[in-house]
């Protein structure tokens, strides 16, 4: 059974559709990432599965259950960190960490979940002296108390520096080599390519790529050749950069210039990203 | 009934570091009772009743309506838009569960205030002891649980936390003086005193007196208990209706 299987999932807020009938899967132990820019749909997909928001139209389960009609023993199961950050700002990291395991059955100890996210010189701050990213390493470990078997990451990393993100990354694998379903949301495509197993891209409530990074890729073009000519970038996208570097560097010898500032990169998921994303952006 | 337990320790642990809710629900009441009580204290009778016996009746309405009605309405209204209730919403923890570990650290802290009102009362500003200690405790629960109803509504219709003791403040602090925790409401002008005559606090406020001129307060102020009952029903009818867990802004984000 997946963890997640969520089919033709519509949403509408007043005469605004925002979820137009879209489809996944995530399978046990597997990170899916949700990727697409702000307003995508992102948030309102993962707070329908959460039980949060009830649904217009489609099928939705998750572990087994409709997450809308789904009780305290459902909550149970999964582990939630939200978009932004929300404790009781008076409490020190080891009071609402004890607070929130004591609402579990099968809570992990308080002391091993600080350790996971890092927050050991911090156990006894109250939470409202911790920084941005200590707040989100708070509700990383609160999303983990309860040994959830599902986690959903709604943009965990959003704000940090580049040190701080690949520290959460660690910690985020970690968590699948626990077996733990995760499904996450971002908007860094590196993050998804780091982390994710399977991906699906979302724009305006519609998933317009889904997949392994790897397949997304092998679809596309897979190099990309930069220079500048008189002052002009040139970009060209190929499968056969051996032949298309011979023939311009062949081109630039004969006539005598300098291909300048030229550069010879694998496409990332970036790019295709941004493609897929920017194409027809305004559209819907 | 150990999930109840474990809440509403932190709760009460909550509540008393927060040192602006303390001040102003917990301790303000009893500042008042001291200060009124030396002015007024062993002077005249207000309403025809004992003046320290009648600021001591009113000052406790005063300590219940401050704690459970304003206090929780603003305490909930800020956890609501800072995101707290959503994120609890999504652990096991009942709701109802919450809820009610939320009003019992109210009724905890009423509890102890009644006390130090009622020894203040006695030994500063000579005042009577309720006549009968159960309808005594009664009268707090009654009131307690009616006004967190109403708190609870009232949560329904702020819309920021930035607005939350603006409003709450609107709202309480003209009840507390138009319904007599100060001054008798005998001596108000005619449209005071019809709005007087439909406000919960009231009705609590002469039970309240009640319970200390009469032994049996209960049964002979059962039209007051009525009234202050029925507010409290009003107050859980739309307390369900219009109680929300999720921050106001998020309505409608994507």
């Amino acid at each position: 059974m997946s963890s997640i299987d969520v089919s033709g999932l519509k949403k509408s807020y007043g005469v605004r559709e925002v979820l137009h009938g879209i489809s996944f899967r995530v399978e046990p132990g597997e990170v899916f990432a949700l990727l697409g820019p702000n307003g995508a749909g992102k948030t309102t997909t993962v707070e329908i599965l959460e039980g949060y928001r009830d649904r217009d139209g489609g099928s939705v389960e998750v572990l087994g259950a409709d997450p809308a009609r789904a009780g305290s023993e459902f909550r149970g199961r999964i582990g939630i960190v939200l978009q932004s950050s929300a404790v009781y700002p008076l409490l020190s990291v080891t009071e609402i960490l004890e607070l929130f395991a004591g609402y579990y059955s099968g809570a992990r100890s308080v002391d091993e979940v600080i350790a996971l996210a890092g927050l050991e010189e911090k156990r006894k701050a109250r939470v409202r002296t911790l920084s941005g990213g200590q707040l989100r390493r708070l509700d990383l470990a609160l999303a983990l108390v309860g040994d959830p078997e599902l986690i959903f990451l709604d943009e965990p990393t959003t704000g940090f520096d580049p040190g701080a993100r690949r520290q959460a990354w660690e910690t985020i694998k970690g968590l699948r080599e626990l077996g733990k379903s995760i499904l996450l949301t971002t908007h860094y495509m590196e993050e998804a390519q780091a982390l994710a197993d399977r991906l699906a891209i979302l724009r305006d409530g519609r998933i317009v790529a889904t997949g392994s990074p790897r397949e997304l890729l092998s679809g596309a073009e897979g190099v990309e050749i930069r220079y500048r000519r008189n002052g002009e970038e040139i970009v060209v996208a190929t499968d056969e950069p051996t032949r298309v570097l011979h023939e311009l560097t062949s081109e630039a010898l004969a006539n005598g210039y300098e291909l300048e500032g030229i550069e010879v990169r694998r496409r990332s998921l970036e790019d295709l990203y941004l493609e897929l994303t920017r194409a027809e952006a305004g559209v819907g | 009934m150990r999930l109840f337990l474990h809440e509403l320790r932190v709760q009460q642990k909550i509540f008393w570091r927060s040192r602006e809710a303390a001040f102003f629900t917990f301790l303000l009441p009893i500042i008042f009772l001291v200060l009124l009580g030396s002015i007024y204290g062993d002077r005249d009778t207000i309403g025809g009743i004992h003046a320290g016996t009648y600021l001591l009746a009113g000052l406790l309405g005063y300590g219940i309506v401050s704690t459970a009605f304003a206090g929780l309405a603003i305490q909930l209204v800020v956890r609501r838009e800072s995101g707290v209730l959503k994120r609890v919403r999504g652990t096991p923890l009942p709701p109802r569960t919450y809820l009610a570990a939320v009003i019992g650290s109210t009724l905890l802290v009423i509890g102890l205030e009644a006390v130090v009102q009622l020894l203040i009362g006695r030994f500063l500003i000579d005042a009577e002891l309720p006549r009968s200690p159960g309808a005594f405790v009664f009268t707090l629960l009654l009131g307690t649980v009616a006004f967190a109803a109403l708190g609870l509504a009232l949560t329904g219709l702020v819309k920021s936390a930035e607005g939350s003791s603006a409003i709450v403040n609107a709202i309480y602090l003209p009840m507390v003086f138009i319904s007599g925790v100060f001054w008798s409401t005998e001596a108000m002008p005619g449209f005071l005193r019809a709005i007087a005559a439909v406000l919960p606090l009231t009705y609590l406020l002469d039970l309240m007196r009640d319970v200390f001129i009469h032994e049996d307060a209960l049964s002979s102020s059962l039209g007051a208990i009525a009234v202050v009952a029925v507010w409290g029903a009003i107050g859980l009818v739309l307390a369900l209706r219009m109680f929300r867990w999720a921050p106001r802004e998020g309505m409608s984000g994507a």
